[in-house]
């Protein structure tokens, strides 16, 4: 297997994983709540209106006006909840929306300049845990944080939480199986868990892609994906139109917020898992960075169009999908690349 | 044609046109045929290809639905009814306002108050005019019975204001002295709007 990057890396200090674990969380919170800008934007030119227009330029501003919202709101326990739950939920959410990507390559590594104070020389790495199972962690963590939404809807007393909570089980119980199946072909043959391997297995350019050996895990993964961050062809959780806001009926002010920001922080999860198992990363060399923007980008983007374009199902329709059709595709594309690789 | 004719609800007797969807399959074989041609059929991806285009037209083509509207608007219809105006004779500059009270006497909901007197050449004079638009339903009879067309709608419908007696004076709905060449004739109740033509080609007439 030819590797392109550097092999000779700086030593991973802890003040260096530390400093990481601040950028992701700065960042991709910052990015969070950039994403509801765009999918504002995106989703009202797709309508042609003209979205958030008027607070600062382009309406940018709106996204500050939002959070002055979010944070001056009246933080309410509704009677009758379990409060302690009520209150945790959220940052269950959002806590493992941030854990995941703690696994998963989000920038490029770089040394802070010695003439920096204290942190001078400290080597800030790509991934904060390079671990050998960071595939199998960050689904892992993903799926974890289901449970924010399940405890939510049913720690509020709400009925139309406990039917969020309900279809938190349900969405639950169908995807994740697609989701494991899926990207277990891409795993056999790159032999690795890892992301940095996946990355190099895929350093020769397009052709190396692995979309173009495993389309069809590509396309189960994505259905998967979409699944897992509850967008819309699967937002069963919360969809106004049937069940008020579902899990998040009584939530307001910052607890929805975090709902909000781990959602999005779901979204560019997936999209990168996607970009590096599939679409080759950040393996072209130079402007590897660039590249892996531009691929998550298009997933968000395809995110926001698809919300745009499609109906959403219903949840047995879901179930149906995953279990009757999605997993034994992902079976026998599991098989079939099996096979091939034994000949 | 007769009215029973449209209340016939039998589907059974009526001369509907039935769409010919085929038959659902029944048989597990036929089920997955049914299923595999509609995974494949690319539906989805037409969806898709609608939401673009959308987009394409929006951003670059300049087809925006969305009107800014304090700071665009949209032409209104010459049959709207808003905020009234007393109009003048455009000769003498004179109101038209004879004071004949038949405006006071039609306002179904009791909203206009006049008073008038005999001025020195003994011609009635309006001493007094205002509408309570706390009251008013903007039923347009006022302007429908004036036989001076004195008292017309105009075009104000931004009715935001601090005091409720905004707008309501003889003095606030009479046309400025100095802009009588601005002002416009009411084409009133059965005046059409400037399109009229392009929406009558898109009324539904097979009834």
């Amino acid at each position: 297997m030819e590797t392109t990057l550097v092999q000779n890396l700086p030593e991973v200090t802890a003040a260096g994983v530390i400093i990481k674990a601040i950028i992701i969380l700065a960042v991709i919170a910052a990015i969070a709540g950039f994403g509801t800008y765009i999918e504002r934007k995106i989703l009202a030119f797709m309508q042609r209106r003209y979205g958030p227009l008027h607070v600062g330029p382009f309406g940018l501003l709106q996204l500050a006006a939002d959070g002055i919202k979010l944070f001056t709101k009246e933080d309410i326990v509704p009677q009758n909840a379990n409060a302690l739950i009520f209150k945790v939920a959220p940052s269950i959410t959002a806590a493992t929306a941030f854990i995941a990507l703690s696994a998963v390559p989000v920038f490029p590594d770089f040394t802070i300049p010695e003439w920096v104070p204290l942190l001078g020389g400290v080597f800030v790495p790509a991934i904060a845990a390079d671990l050998n199972i960071g595939i199998l962690f960050v689904l892992g963590m993903m799926a974890a944080g289901l449970y924010g939404p399940l405890l939510a809807g049913m720690a509020q007393a709400n009925k139309w939480g406990i039917i969020g909570a309900a279809r938190t089980a349900i969405q639950f119980l169908s995807y994740e199986v697609v989701t494991g199946l899926s990207i277990l072909a891409p795993i056999m043959l790159v032999g690795s868990l890892s992301f940095v391997d996946f990355n190099n297995a895929q350093a020769g350019g397009i052709s190396h892609w692995l979309i173009w050996q495993q389309p069809v895990a590509f396309v189960l993964f994505l259905i998967a994906g979409f699944a897992e961050t509850n967008r819309t062809p699967f937002d069963l959780l919360e969809h106004e139109a049937e069940v008020v806001s579902g899990y998040a009926t009584e939530y307001s002010g910052m607890r929805w917020g975090m709902f909000f920001i781990g959602e999005y922080a779901n979204m560019i999860t997936v999209s990168i898992i996607a970009a590096v198992v599939f679409l080759g990363g950040y393996s072209e060399v130079g402007i590897g960075w660039l590249t892996i923007i531009l691929k998550v980008g298009f997933f968000f983007f395809l995110m926001l169009w698809v919300r745009a374009s499609w109906p959403h199902i219903r949840p047995d329709q879901l179930m149906w999908l995953c279990w009757k059709v999605l997993m034994p595709i992902a079976v026998i594309n599991v098989v079939i690349t099996g096979i091939v690789m034994m000949v | 044609m007769s009215l029973e004719q449209f209340k016939n609800r039998n589907v059974g007797t009526q001369n509907y046109k039935m769409l010919d969807l085929g038959q659902s399959p029944t048989e597990g074989m036929d089920k997955f045929y049914q299923v595999a041609k509609r995974t494949f059929k690319g539906e989805l991806f037409v969806g898709l290809w609608i939401t673009m285009r959308e987009m394409v037209n929006a951003l670059f083509k300049d087809n925006m639905h969305t009107v800014k509207y304090p700071f665009e608007k949209m032409p209104i219809s010459p049959r709207y009814r808003a905020i009234h105006d007393m109009l003048r004779l455009l000769e003498s500059g004179h109101y038209r306002c004879i004071g004949c009270g038949l405006c006071e006497k039609i306002c179904i909901s009791n909203c206009i108050t006049m008073d008038t007197r005999y001025d020195e050449n003994q011609r009635k004079e309006v001493s007094e005019y205002t509408i309570n638009f706390g009251r008013c339903i903007f039923c347009g009879y006022c302007a429908e019975v004036c036989p001076e067309l004195a008292i017309v709608h105009g075009t104000r419908y931004e009715t935001a204001s601090e005091q409720r007696a905004s707008f309501s004076l003889f003095e606030d709905m009479l046309t400025p002295i100095d802009k009588l060449n601005l002002q416009q004739e009411y084409d009133g109740f059965g005046a059409v709007s400037p399109n009229a033509d392009e929406n009558i080609k898109k009324t539904p007439l097979a009834y």
